[in-house]
């Protein structure tokens, strides 16, 4: 041994958000490298945006919004934008998903796990660094919004609560993606397992039409569904229309309920995924 | 520094590991030879604490694999048998970030990773995507990631796989760099000369057990010892040739028609080469190639397994 090698102390922040911030570093460098990812993860929901504001836009009528401040299709897209954020945050947990089944793919993961890390810190990493995605995605959208008519109407301070809640979603969702993708035989595979549940998750909610148009029995489903709560808050908070707002509890305190879902999946999914991955190898 | 007690591995009905014992002394290079699903990567996961054992126990420099699993990281290093790197990074970067994982201090990471690629060759690479690396350059910049921490004991999963022969025997001049700085190393390998080349000690497995055990030359030996092998001129000549050679044999004369070469098992080394050319000479048997073979692991992995390791993988 030629000479010894020395050791640090441990940092004030600990070594779990340590090693995640370190992670999640390495994670962002990546999204840098590779802009196509980052773009099409953009382009993606801006052609959501077009397609539903401009070939759905006026077939969609949102009840409850006063016809006389504004007609048909502008009332759409203001009702729209908050439920296309939604939708968009909550994709988040597939890049989690896929993310980490390459990192298996690849050994790195192998790699990580004989180091002497805290087990929790590369799925923070990974949570983290996909959240922080979502600032440029939620920029970049929130730009397309204004140019098609939809406005911040009621003030800076609510609007930056809204983009908090949607970052915190998108982490919550992060983790729940990370779990899945721990699972996955192969990123082809992810691709698909990491997209196939949240079709029906974001459909299911107010994101693009009001729960009012849909059958009697689905329309518990759609207000306990956390997207919803999430999208009637950014709704409630960017001052858009929200259409008519259900009994329920979580429609009623829509702020509240998502702010304990995301608690609840968190200590859910969180434990789980950290569980798996300390037995993960590559295959 | 590396001890296994009855190692068993499951997947499913496929058991990968039967009862594997392993004892590597401190300091030296353990070859870990086997053909493919012999298990080698099986055993080497569970000694780095990345695969529980169903059974048996390994305690790497007397800490527990299972139980101590992270004392045990802080001492280890490896290298996986598919480069584990990350491909978007620099090179620079990505020891910087497995230094700052191993919890190193920062000035200590930097110096260290400038060393280490000037070391493999890496330094005018340095700063550029992994992306744009040889398969041999992401190999060296695998095995410098796991050595940022100086570790103790070093496991390379077939490390020059996919190498190019001049790629390979510069890596087993790091490897031997490193032996000679007192760190242990457990190899493995499918390469014999590989083996040869670098491992003191030698454990042939084959589906997870351990079939032979010793330094190269014990392993040679037990196969036999050496081989007289010749290719006559005539092809006509052979029988009488092989008559022979059945003189000077210690076993069973083999005849390849086809290739006009006949082998036989001999002890005696050149003495009874000079044997062997006098009787041939003296049933009038023309020579066109003469040669004494030392066995190669090869044949040791033949008489062993029943097939060669290159057979195996077909
Ligand atoms: N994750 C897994 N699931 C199921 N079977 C596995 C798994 N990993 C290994 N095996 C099986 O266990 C056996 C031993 O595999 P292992 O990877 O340890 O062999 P190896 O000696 O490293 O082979 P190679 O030379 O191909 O790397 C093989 O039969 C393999 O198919
Ligand atoms: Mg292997």
């Amino acid at each position: 041994m030629s000479s010894a090698v020395p050791t640090r102390p441990r940092p004030i922040i600990g070594w779990g958000l340590h090693d995640g911030l370190v992670v999640a570093r390495r994670n962002l460098i990546q999204t840098i490298r590779v802009p196509e990812l980052l773009f099409f993860s953009i382009v993606q929901p801006v052609i959501f945006v077009l397609l539903f504001a401009f070939v759905f836009g006026g077939a969609i009528p949102i009840p409850g919004a006063d016809p006389t401040t504004a007609p048909d299709a502008s009332v759409y897209r203001q009702y729209l934008m908050p439920g296309i954020f939604g939708q968009t945050v909550a994709f988040a947990s597939a890049a989690a998903t896929v993310g980490l089944a390459e990192d298996m793919k690849r050994g790195i993961i192998d790699r990580f796990r004989s180091l002497p890390m805290a087990s929790g810190g590369v799925l923070i990493g990974r949570t983290f660094a996909d959240a922080t995605r979502q600032i440029l995605v939620l920029f970049v959208l929130s730009i397309t919004g204004l140019l098609i008519g939809w406005r911040i109407n009621d003030g800076i301070l609510n609007a930056v609560y809204a983009y908090l809640l949607l970052l915190f979603f998108a982490y919550t969702v992060a983790w729940i993606g990370s779990w899945i993708g721990l699972y996955m035989p192969n990123p082809e595979t992810a691709q698909t397992a990491g997209l196939v549940w949240l079709f029906p998750l974001t459909f299911l909610s107010n994101a693009f039409v009001p729960i009012t148009a849909m059958p009697s029995w689905l329309q518990p489903i759609a207000q306990w569904n956390p997207i919803s709560s999430l999208v009637l808050s950014t709704r409630e908070l960017f001052g858009n229309p929200t259409g008519i707002v259900g009994d329920a509890w979580p429609q009623q305190n829509p702020i509240a309920y998502t702010l304990i879902s995301c608690a609840v999946l968190i200590a859910i999914f969180a434990p789980l995924a950290v569980r798996r991955y300390r037995t993960s190898t590559s295959r | 520094m590396i001890e296994a007690r009855g190692l068993v591995k499951k997947y499913g009905d496929v058991v990968a590991l039967d009862g594997l014992d392993l004892s590597v002394p401190e300091g030296t290079v353990y070859g870990l030879l086997g053909p493919n699903g012999a298990g080698k990567t099986t055993a080497v996961r569970i000694l780095t604490t990345l695969l529980k054992p169903d059974a048996g126990t390994a305690k790497v420099d007397g800490l527990d694999v299972v139980r101590k699993a992270n004392a045990v990281r802080r001492i280890i290093g490896l290298t996986g048998q598919y480069a584990a790197v990350d491909e978007y990074l620099t090179g620079r970067e990505n020891l910087r970030m497995f230094g700052d994982l191993y919890h190193l201090p920062t000035a200590y990471v930097k110096e260290r990773s400038d060393e280490l690629l000037a070391r493999f060759d890496l330094t005018d690479a340095a700063d550029r995507s992994l992306r744009t690396y040889s398969g041999g350059m992401r190999r060296r910049l695998d095995l410098a990631a796991s050595l940022i921490a100086k570790p103790r004991v070093l496991f390379l999963d077939e490390p020059t796989t996919g190498l190019d022969p001049r790629s390979r025997i510069d890596l087993w001049e790091v490897i031997k760099d490193l032996v000679a700085d007192g760190t242990t190393v457990l190899l493995t390998t499918q390469y014999l000369e590989e083996a040869d080349q670098l491992a003191e000690e030698i454990v042939v497995i084959d589906h997870g057990r351990v079939i032979a055990q010793g330094t190269s030359d014990t392993l040679k030996d037990q196969v036999g010892g050496d081989r007289l092998e010749i290719v006559v001129d005539d092809p006509a000549q052979m029988d009488a040739a092989a008559q022979a050679l059945r003189s000077v044999a210690t076993g069973e004369v083999t005849v390849d028609r086809a290739d006009h070469r006949i082998v036989a098992p001999v002890v005696g080394g050149s003495l009874t080469l000079v044997d062997a050319v006098r009787s041939l000479d003296a049933a009038h048997v023309g020579i066109a190639d003469v040669a004494l073979r030392r066995p190669t692991l090869d044949d040791v992995f033949l008489s062993l397994t029943g097939h060669t390791a290159e057979e195996d993988q077909a």
